[in-house]
């Protein structure tokens, strides 16, 4: 396959990249180095400029209002999008808007209209509720909120863990056991408002990503009517795993962006600097350094190029999402690492980017699947279904 | 397990003297009335020149006489501060008083235990 971009393609990436070094970049000079918000005027203007750009709402099926712009080139244009400081988790700030969570497209139309066009329109934010105290890695059995029948509706008791901007949403999807006989096929996802008695977000729960938290929540006798259910009864795993296989693809892109920004770094220091009475760039070790990074980029942004075109085609993706994520997320931190160990002290200050990088990056090895479960969706294909 | 969620520190005289000795790292900070009326929720980041000590040295020079502070050393403090203003909505229903002049622009709802 050649993944040399067309021209058109060539176009949309010199536009984003300047976007996000005459735009981004200084604006990001000002703010604390952990931040994950413009301030909401630079917001407000930015978001008409990629408006103006045609490529609000990149994440939009064309049919919902997005820009037409194919799965291969959103790829292309995500890596240009991750590389500044806050890139790997708020690409551009979220000034390219976005649905922010695939599943709602399944929504019916009753559905849409409460929660899709207005979140399409950024005037709801959505969270995804999937992962317990139980686990994550293995949702299907590790789910244990139920959801019980009641008066035309379901009742929510349980726990969940890790769950991004919970606390800020208007509303969330949430997966819950309705069904205990029957494993994966026993899981329902329900849409749940901000308010509905009963359901709490209990705390904050900090990790390496200081820039924003995630939250615990609580489901205590929460009932919502059936209008509140995704999809279908017990169908609910299905949706969670669809959105999981095609976000793999996006958040292979991310990570690649931010291994290019670390590795241009590390190459204009290593020109630069000088030790020993030579620059760093003319010692082999640093030099090795270097093409291990140049090894690891080019190989996650060809699987992840291939994953997003077996995708556009509409063929299976599965396996192939499965390596890109691996690569990106593995090679992106390597990638991290040996531009730090370039950098020598001035690596590890929150002067750069690189030490905000290198804590995100380690998150990626385990959210939207760790890498031992990519490598179980991947031995699975190498070994044939024996292994389902 | 859960990190302790409030500020439960002795408050201490936000005075020259007492700011001058304070260390120069990231995070946290409460600054009382006399009373022990909580007034403001801050954070030292990154960007601040010495971290907690120019942050307090800063207040201390804007407040009157009597205010009170006290502090948590934080690598986390954005979320931190995030999670301290969060509490104090839920237990008091508002935010502190000076917060309130310029509250962050999308601050979430806890219910906490
Ligand atoms: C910052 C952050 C934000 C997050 N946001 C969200 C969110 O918004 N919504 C949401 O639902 N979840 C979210 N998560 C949760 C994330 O998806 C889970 O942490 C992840 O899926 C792993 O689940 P777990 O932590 O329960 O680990 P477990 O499932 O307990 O697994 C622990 C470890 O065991 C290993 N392992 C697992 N299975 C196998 C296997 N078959 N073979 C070998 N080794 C294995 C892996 O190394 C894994 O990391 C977030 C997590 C973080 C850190």
């Amino acid at each position: 396959m050649d993944f040399e971009p067309s021209s058109e393609q060539q176009m949309l990436i010199d536009q984003v990249r300047r976007y996000v070094r005459e735009e981004i970049i200084p604006l990001e000079a000002k703010l604390d180095p952990d931040a994950s918000e413009l301030d909401p005027a630079d917001q407000a203007r930015l978001v008409e400029k990629t408006k103006a750009m045609g490529l609000y709402g990149i994440d939009i099926p064309k049919e919902f209002g997005g820009p037409d712009i194919d799965i291969v080139t959103r790829v292309l244009l995500a890596i240009e999008m991750a590389q500044h400081r806050a890139g790997l988790y708020v690409p551009c700030y979220g000034t390219f808007g976005g649905a922010g969570l695939a599943q709602i497209f399944e929504a019916n139309e009753d559905q849409k209209e409460r929660y899709l066009y207005p979140t399409l329109r950024g005037e709801k934010k959505p969270f995804f509720g999937l992962t317990e105290p139980s686990g994550g890695s293995d949702p299907a059995r590790a789910i244990q909120t139920r959801a019980e029948r009641k008066d035309n509706g379901w009742v929510l008791n349980g726990a969940k863990i890790f769950i991004s901007g919970a606390d800020r949403a208007q509303y969330g999807i949430v997966f819950a056991r309705t069904d205990a006989s029957k494993g994966r096929a026993g899981i329902t996802c329900f849409i749940i408002d901000a308010g509905t008695p009963g359901f709490h977000v209990r705390r904050v729960v900090h990790t390496l990503r200081s820039s924003s938290y995630a939250t615990e929540l609580e489901f205590k006798d929460c009932w919502v009517s059936d209008h509140q259910v995704l999809g279908e009864v017990n169908k609910g795993f299905a949706v969670a795993n669809d959105r999981l296989t095609r976000q793999r693809i996006p958040y292979a892109a991310g990570c690649i962006g931010v291994a290019i920004a670390a590795h241009e770094m590390a190459i204009e220091w290593a020109k630069m600097r000088s030790t020993f009475g030579d620059k760093l760039a003319n010692r082999q070790a640093i030099q090795w350094m270097l093409v291990d990074n140049e090894i690891d980029i080019r190989t996650a942004r060809h699987f992840t190029l291939e994953a997003a075109e077996k995708a556009r085609r509409g063929l299976p993706f599965r396996t192939e999402a499965a390596i890109a994520k691996l690569t990106a997320s593995e090679g992106g931190g390597r990638v991290v690492d040996r531009s730090m160990q370039i950098h020598g002290g001035m690596g590890m200050t929150k002067d750069l980017p690189l030490e905000r990088w290198y804590r995100e990056m380690r998150i990626r090895r385990v959210g939207e699947g760790p890498s031992e479960v990519q490598r179980m969706v991947i031995a699975r294909e190498i070994l044939g279904s024996s292994l389902r | 397990m859960a990190l302790r969620l409030r500020l439960d520190k002795p408050w201490r005289p936000l005075t020259a003297e007492v700011v001058d000795r304070l260390p120069g790292q990231l995070g946290v900070y409460q600054i009382a009335d006399a009373k022990g009326t909580i007034v403001y929720i801050g954070q030292a980041g990154a960007r601040s020149a010495f971290g907690l000590r120019s942050e307090l040295q800063r207040e201390a020079s804007q407040r009157t006489l009597g205010h009170q502070f006290r502090v948590e050393v934080n690598q986390q403090y954005r979320t931190r501060w995030f999670e301290l203003l969060m509490v104090h909505q839920a237990d008091h229903g508002s935010l502190p008083i000076d917060n309130a002049k310029n509250p962050p622009p999308a601050l979430g709802r806890l219910s906490p235990n």
